[in-house]
């Protein structure tokens, strides 16, 4: 008996995948229904459907990024402190410091590349009409998660707290200020503002509610690393789950008639 | 004398000689694929001839640099000054940008049979790459370009331009094989596979490759970290992050409240609405363009010119204060661009026999003042979309009912509104169609 089939037979190999190897049709089939990571694919496909030329693998690749996104996320929010006095010395120690130091390196290509990707999955997926009924819906919570992705980017993207970064906050939050009714500089803000009660003024607009405060400061550090690090990336595990659930119940990926 | 902005450095050269070094070995794997399915001219020399000349031409290129690495000054390998000038003094405005963008997309619409044949893709790449490597010989271009930040976007433009070409060569076989009666691509070899090994083999090694490259790009190049932050240094140009400048560059023409509230939410809404609007039940689930090629067009119109020449457009030429450079020009604090625009309401009211503007800051002298606007905006959303449906969109409103219809129209003119109004600022140097300041409405 080789090594491998002596470690294969084992009790404890036997006790953590609950299949033998997939070596015959059978066992091939039976990984599929038995393994938690697998069972997210059905056991067979059309071969046009997972073919690269037609899908391009983006969506996977999208959600490999994000997986990645996380594990380095994680890794970096070892080293990083989001405060004033902080952030960006963290962010330089870790540049300057670090043996072998890449993981902000592929946090912040890899979150590029995600955008890139899944602007790609969505081109994909319009290109060969896959939107069409049944698969309506999935397409509006494709869209969802193409928001998410870019706030995901946004969010993170003052956390180095460098002039690049909040500069390029002020200028994308500078928008907010321009909201209709609820910015200080929207049109008719001032209908909210009527008999001497002021709703809407810098302290409370729409640009004040996403900084936290009225200009790129503390506050907003906090705001974002919360967003960044946990409110956004929740919602979006959880999205990703219903949006391969109906990959699945739609009846898988789309095909000709 | 010391050159402070020198266009052709030692280092510049090695990392050129190694650019050459790949399009050397891309176009020999192509000269092998062309010697086994191109066949030859019609004195039986191969094709793949040509492409054995290019490859020997790259490899010239790549030695020529990395044996001049140390005389850079005097090398003569670049980019031809009256070239830059040309395509500085030319094509450094934004509306000549956006419509060779347009033209760009119409082109590649009209000539698809041509540009998807693999030779004459292969050509435009290798032609594309040689601009590339010949621009990288200029001060300027590599500033930009080469900004850590900046290279996934050019990265980004290539593959875009891959997966475009992907598209249309499958559509093109598509329509073809519909056209003659045959099957789809997509419905040939389409048994079942299982996808233990098929499916999660093609994943694992995906998984593999990207956890490579991941490394080696992190490798390659430092992710940017600047001064640390200070509100009172502004720098000049601030830029958002990469992916809004194009909703950034939108600001030229259109105050915050639309550039940067309304028409994001209409982008997004506009998304979703897809699937609710497009009732043709054709082209689900293989590629096509005959028979679906209005929606195809309109997205690709809102995702190429609209979207991504945007986001180039705002990253690569917009420089201090936000003035437009052209790709090899120094990004000069100084440049002044005379900015004399002017209202939709001035023009009206100083035309022949009309009384000049109306004073006076109540809202009736306001909205008399601005009535040309309002009424054209007006008709522009509520008078347009009937028109529409009862003449060239009418195959639509027959089909869509009058709900759908006016949500469809409405968002096609949403996305109009860009090009319309660029084209007037061009034009008439018009800056608001309705300005009312006093009340942040300006449009
Ligand atoms: C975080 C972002 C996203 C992830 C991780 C993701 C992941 C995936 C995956 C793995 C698939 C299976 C097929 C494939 O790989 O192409 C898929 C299919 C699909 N996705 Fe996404 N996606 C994302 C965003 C989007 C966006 C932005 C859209 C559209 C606006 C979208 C719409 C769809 C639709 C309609 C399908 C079904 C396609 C078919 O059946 O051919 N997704 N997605």
């Amino acid at each position: 008996m080789s090594v491998g089939d002596y470690i294969r037979n084992s009790q404890i190999w036997r006790s953590v995948f609950r299949h033998p190897a997939p070596t015959d049709r059978r066992n091939r089939v039976v990984v599929m229904l038995t393994n938690f990571f697998l069972h997210l694919h059905p056991v067979s496909v059309k071969q046009q459907g997972i073919a690269l030329s037609y899908t391009w693998c983006m969506g996977g690749i999208t959600f490999f990024l994000f997986l990645v996104e996380t594990i380095t996320g994680v890794l970096l929010m070892f080293y990083y402190r989001p405060t004033l006095e902080w952030a960006f010395y963290d962010i330089q120690a870790l540049r300057d410091v670090q043996t072998l130091g890449i993981m902000r390196e592929i946090h912040r290509w890899g979150a590029h590349a995600m955008v890139i990707t899944v602007w790609l999955h969505m081109y994909r997926v319009f290109l060969t009409g896959s939107y069409k009924p049944p698969r309506e819906f999935n397409w509006v919570i494709g869209v969802l998660l193409l928001v998410l992705t870019l706030l995901l980017s946004f969010t993170g993207y003052l956390l180095p707290w460098d002039q690049l970064a909040i500069w390029a906050i002020t200028v994308g939050s500078n928008m907010a200020r321009a909201t209709p009714f609820l910015g200080m500089e929207g049109p008719g803000f001032q209908l909210l503002n009527t008999s001497g009660y002021e709703l809407i003024t810098n302290a409370s607009d729409a640009k004040f509610l996403l900084l936290g405060g009225r200009f790129v400061g503390e506050a907003t550090l906090n705001r974002f690393y919360i967003l960044h690090c946990v409110a956004i990336p929740v919602v979006v595990s959880g999205l990703i789950a219903i949006h391969f659930w109906r990959v699945r119940k739609d009846g898988g990926i789309s095909q000709p008639l | 004398m010391l050159n402070h902005y020198p266009d052709v450095t030692s280092s510049v050269l090695t990392g050129l000689g190694w650019y050459y070094l790949i399009l050397l070995f891309m176009n020999l794997l192509w000269t092998v694929r062309s010697y086994k399915v191109d066949g030859e001219f019609s004195n039986g020399v191969p094709k793949a001839t040509v492409w054995a000349v290019a490859s020997s031409i790259f490899m010239m290129m790549s030695a020529a640099h990395f044996s001049s690495a140390r005389s850079a000054e005097t090398f003569l390998i670049r980019m031809p000054v009256f070239f830059k000038d040309l395509v500085d003094a030319n094509f450094a405005n934004p509306v000549i940008y956006f419509v060779l963008s347009i033209a760009l997309l119409w082109g590649m619409i009209r000539l698809r049979e041509w540009w998807t044949k693999p030779t004459v893709a292969w050509s435009l790449l290798n032609i594309s790459l040689v601009f590339m490597g010949l621009s990288l010989t200029d001060y300027d271009f590599r500033q930009i370009v080469g900004k850590p930040d900046n290279v996934p976007i050019v990265g980004m433009l290539f593959i875009v331009a891959f997966f475009t070409w992907i598209y249309f060569r499958r559509a093109v076989d598509n329509d073809n094989r519909v056209a003659e009666g045959r099957p789809l691509f997509e419905q040939e070899n389409n048994e079942k596979v299982l996808v233990w090994p098929d499916l999660v083999y093609t994943e694992l090694i995906c998984m593999v490759v990207l956890t490579a490259f991941l490394i080696f790009w992190g490798i390659a190049l430092k992710a940017p970290l600047e001064e640390p932050a200070s509100s009172v240094k502004t720098p000049n140009p601030s830029k958002a992050p990469w992916y809004f400048l194009g909703l950034q560059e939108m600001l030229v023409y259109f105050d915050p409240w639309l550039a940067g509230v309304v028409l994001p939410s209409i982008i997004l809404g506009g998304l979703m609405a897809v699937p609710y609007i497009d009732f043709n039940k054709k082209g689900n689930g293989y590629y096509t363009f005959k028979e679906r090629s209005f929606a195809v067009s309109t997205f690709l119109f809102g995702f190429l010119p609209l979207w991504v020449a945007l986001i180039v457009l705002g990253t690569f030429l917009r420089g201090p204060n936000w003035n437009f450079f052209g790709i090899y020009e120094l990004w000069d604090v100084h440049k002044v661009e005379a900015a004399n625009n002017v209202n939709l309401s001035e023009i009206f009211w100083s035309l022949p026999g009309l009384p000049g503007l109306p004073r006076g800051s109540s809202i009736g002298a306001i909205l008399l003042r601005e009535s040309p606007g309002i009424v054209l905006t007006l008709a522009y959303f509520a008078v347009l979309p009937p028109i529409l449906g009862l003449t060239v969109l009418r195959k639509y409103f027959v089909r869509m009912g009058v709900l759908r219809f006016l949500v469809f129209s409405n968002l096609l003119l949403w996305m109009a509104i860009l090009p319309v109004k660029m084209l007037l600022r061009w034009a008439f140097s018009l800056k608001y169609i309705v300005g009312i300041p006093e009340y942040f409405f300006n449009i």
